[in-house]
């Protein structure tokens, strides 16, 4: 099996995010899966960053522990990751770096003085000299910088040319030969998956690690026909998300754990008002601005629970992005034929990371559309009680229809009620919205099973996670049981999953278990427990021995 | 067709409350509107939490009874999905002055088309009696029953500092004047803002302070944004002063909408079409 790892690290303002980006372009193709994740401070110059890019040649989520090239613009990029990569290729920026050990260095400043060309391109003398090391064809080169920045790309090559003929090839990377996959993140999966169910409108305030969806939406708003919105606060996010969906629009909103907070009380007033939304909540390590940048899946019973009272709500939870985009595809469609809430619950390893993935290997879910009101449906009444408990949609603006959406306890014409019996019969209409919710789900695939199916033990997981689990599930023969759906859970699914299963093990990013605790509401029952909540998410190596002890006990 | 404007919910206002005349004035403007031919189908009411919501019940138009302080960011949304609707806003004192203040001072920044009318008792009444941003010093209160030790808003003042483009004061005693102040802010296409003078019969009756002190504007320029700022500041809400009703300043700017266009709607297929050029732009 090909799996290449290499390490690109600087300082925050130092063009990290993008050399990896050229690096995963490279290796793309190279007819590589890539998988790029960025580790970065909040701040936004100096301090460390760094990203991963991991090729391969079979679809990979997570980074791992080994590197296999570092590339280092500073000092520091050394000093903190040459000790835990022995035999890495090393190519160095000599005008940072003093000792740069077994590794080359080419000079930056000497190549753009002698280039005549600007330090935004200094990152492709290194790019040059990394690619050079890992002996990737020149031709290689030229075909990324040309596809990806095509203003810029005759000096970005010129300066990368420079570095290419300065240094040997040491660890030449095989070259696969397989055509080259799209490399979308998370986000720009949920943007496109939500695109697909038909949004028209996006609102967000911008909060890591949910903003790169406000930006993509933003910056493709006119090519996909999306109105987007950046009001006050999050208060007014939820809100305007309502009143956008009232008057017809297919709405969503996006923010993490601290927005999301503040989008509680908009949240119920959507539960009550069965007005359809779809929110992206994005997880980071918390409580309260905890690591704004870092992750953690430490927000399902958040999700789960938020708003006061009861009503029905979906929370789907993709590991990928190709589950991303199916699964916000579905969430928004979902929301509109029930009138319900929906969550996307990703977190920043799934939301700023890059995956590979092709377009037509991805299968969307058949969701169809509820009618909306018709002729029948004279005088309007905007909370009908229906066998089903979905009320006909209209909105204002549609002839002779009075639509009356109320964040109080309402009859079916939404005039506020104090009446007993009408509710109770209100709840219950609500509570048969989830029962015909749950009924469809039944026949969606909501519980991931992957590893070795029979296997006696398995890893239960959730989200993103769920790609290192594979990993470890693989080598050690183990199952992994993975929930997509976690409201309504699927309890069907999730005991047909576990058939045969003697231990169930629960790998999570948080300290309590909370997928662990919520499968014991429903009669299932986790044997143990993995967590970390440090802020960075498990890599296959650690996820391993971790597994092993657990095994081993 | 003429539909009957009001709706069979029973209401519930103490007797004497300034509401009512809100209630009756707006039915009237509705009236009036749909005699003119016009549509009542594109109108919406956006109403907050507090007596005077219930207007939301008592109104037989579509209308979104949210939740306290947040009439205006759900108003937004709706401008912003549908910019053919009319949407009237109701909040009360304490809703739009208190926990709505920040999406108020965004409303007037924003220009957004909607025209806000604040019902402005200042007390909160449907929870029996609490000072608002608007009481007087000193107001005695179930919350400060030593009286309050803060000064109140002026929130004229508040909306001219903010960017409102139509800035206005009704009484609810004065029911024609009401009237075209409402009428006049549907009319102007921007944000309008009314603070309407109302009493609470139960817990803030100002109904012989309001009646000896009310005057209408008269030759004054609602152009003159200095001269508006001038007026408004003349009755802060706490001193005795004389205090001036009607349109304090009104100006002919670019609305929200106008600058922030919707998106053209695409078909699923080309939608999709695009989605799919963005992934293979993407390889």
């Amino acid at each position: 099996m090909k799996d290449i790892s290499v390490l690109i690290g600087g300082r925050a303002g130092d063009g990290i995010n993008s050399a990896g980006a050229v690096v995963a372009w490279l290796f793309s193709r190279l007819g590589y899966y890539v998988f790029v994740s960025t580790d970065y401070p909040s701040l936004i110059r100096g301090g460390h960053n760094f990203t991963m890019v991991r090729a391969a040649d079979h679809p990979v989520g997570a980074y791992n522990d080994r590197f296999d090239y570092l590339v280092a613009l500073n000092q520091e990029t050394l000093d903190l990751h040459a000790p835990h990569c022995p035999d890495c290729i090393i190519v160095a920026n000599a005008d940072q770096v003093k000792k740069p050990g077994s590794g080359q260095t080419i000079s930056v400043g000497e190549i753009l003085k002698e280039e005549s060309a600007p330090p935004v391109t200094g990152n492709s003398a290194m790019i040059g000299a990394f690619a050079k090391a890992a002996g990737i064809p020149w031709k290689t080169l030229e075909e990324v910088f040309t596809a990806h920045m095509p203003k810029a790309a005759d000096e970005n090559l010129r300066v990368a040319r420079r570095a290419y003929g300065a240094v040997n090839t040491v660890r030449p990377v095989p070259v696969l030969g397989k055509a080259p996959l799209s490399l979308i993140t998370g986000n720009e999966a949920i943007g496109l998956g939500l695109a697909s169910g038909g949004l028209d409108s996006y609102i967000a305030y911008p909060m890591t690690p949910s903003s790169t969806l406000l930006h993509y939406l933003a910056g493709n708003a006119e090519r996909l026909g999306i109105t987007v919105f950046h009001p006050e606060s999050e208060i007014a996010v939820i809100l305007a998300g309502i009143g956008s969906a009232v008057a017809g629009k297919k709405t969503a909103v996006g923010t993490s754990g601290g927005g999301f907070c503040l989008m509680t009380e908009g949240l119920s007033f959507a539960g009550m008002a069965e007005v359809p939304l779809a929110i992206l909540v994005s997880q980071r390590t918390g409580p309260s601005t905890g690591l704004p940048t870092y992750t953690g899946q430490a927000d399902l019973r958040f999700v789960l629970h938020a708003g006061q009272g009861e009503f029905p709500r979906i929370v789907v939870a993709p590991a990928d992005a190709g589950e991303a985009y199916v699964w916000s595809d579905a969430a928004l469609r979902l929301a509109w034929k029930y009138q319900v809430p929906s969550i996307v619950l990703s977190d920043k390893s799934l939301s700023e990371s890059t995956y590979s993935l092709r377009y037509e290997d991805l299968a969307l879910l058949s969701i169809g559309e509820r009618g909306t009101a018709g002729d029948n449906d004279v005088p309007y009444r905007r909370y009908r009680t229906t066998l089903s408990g979905v009320s006909p949609l209209a909105f204002p603006g549609t002839t002779g229809a009075v639509v009356k959406t109320n964040s109080y306890a309402h009859d079916e014409d939404g005039i506020t009620t104090e009446d007993a019996a009408l509710v109770a019969e209100m709840a219950d209409k609500r509570r048969r919205k989830e029962t015909a919710l749950i009924e469809e789900l039944a026949h969606l695939p909501c519980v991931s099973t992957g590893g070795k199916t029979d296997a006696p033990v398995a890893l239960l997981c959730w989200g993103s996670v769920g790609n290192a689990c594979s990993e470890v599930a693989a080598e050690l023969g183990l199952r992994v049981i993975r929930p997509l759906v976690l409201s309504p859970f699927p309890d069907r699914q999730f005991t047909d999953a576990c058939t045969g299963v003697e231990r169930l093990i629960a790998v999570e990013e948080n300290a309590t278990g909370q997928l662990a605790s919520l499968v014991k509401e429903h009669g299932g029952r986790a044997d143990a427990t993995v967590l970390k909540y440090d802020g960075r998410p498990f890599t296959p190596e650690e996820l391993k021995l971790r597994v092993q002890e657990v095994l081993a006990s | 067709m003429t539909r009957n404007l009001i709706t069979p919910a029973q209401n519930t206002w103490c007797p004497g409350c300034g509401n009512f005349s809100i209630q009756h004035t707006l039915k009237d403007i509705l009236a009036g509107m749909e005699n003119e031919g016009r549509s009542l189908d594109n109108v919406v009411l956006v109403s907050g939490i507090g007596c005077h919501a219930k207007i939301a019940d008592y109104l037989n138009i579509s209308t979104v009874y949210t939740l306290h302080g947040r009439t205006i960011p759900v108003a937004t949304g709706l401008k912003l999905a549908n910019p053919e609707l009319t949407v009237i806003c109701c909040a009360g004192d304490g809703d739009a002055y208190a926990e709505g203040l920040d999406h108020l001072i965004f409303a007037a920044k924003r220009n957004i088309d909607l025209t806000m009318i604040v019902h402005n008792n200042r007390v909160y009444g449907l929870t029996t009696g609490q000072y608002t941003p608007t009481s007087p010093l000193g107001f005695k209160g179930k919350s400060t029953p030593t009286g309050t030790a803060e000064y109140p808003f002026n929130p004229l003042e508040l909306m001219l500092a903010g960017g409102a483009t139509y800035v206005a004061r009704g009484y609810t005693r004065k029911m024609p004047q009401l009237a075209a102040l409402i009428r006049q802010g549907i009319a102007h296409k921007g944000f309008a803002f009314i603070d309407v003078l109302q009493i609470c019969a139960s817990f803030f009756n100002m109904t012989e302070y309001y009646q000896s002190r009310v005057y209408d504007l008269a030759g004054h320029d609602p152009a003159d944004f200095d001269q508006a700022c001038k007026k408004a500041r003349e009755w802060d809400y706490n001193r005795d002063a004389p205090i001036a009703l009607g349109v304090f300043y009104e100006k002919g700017y670019p609305a929200f909408n106008d600058r922030f266009p919707l998106k053209k709607a695409m078909t699923a297929e080309e939608r999709q079409q695009q989605i799919h050029d963005l992934f293979v732009a993407a390889t």
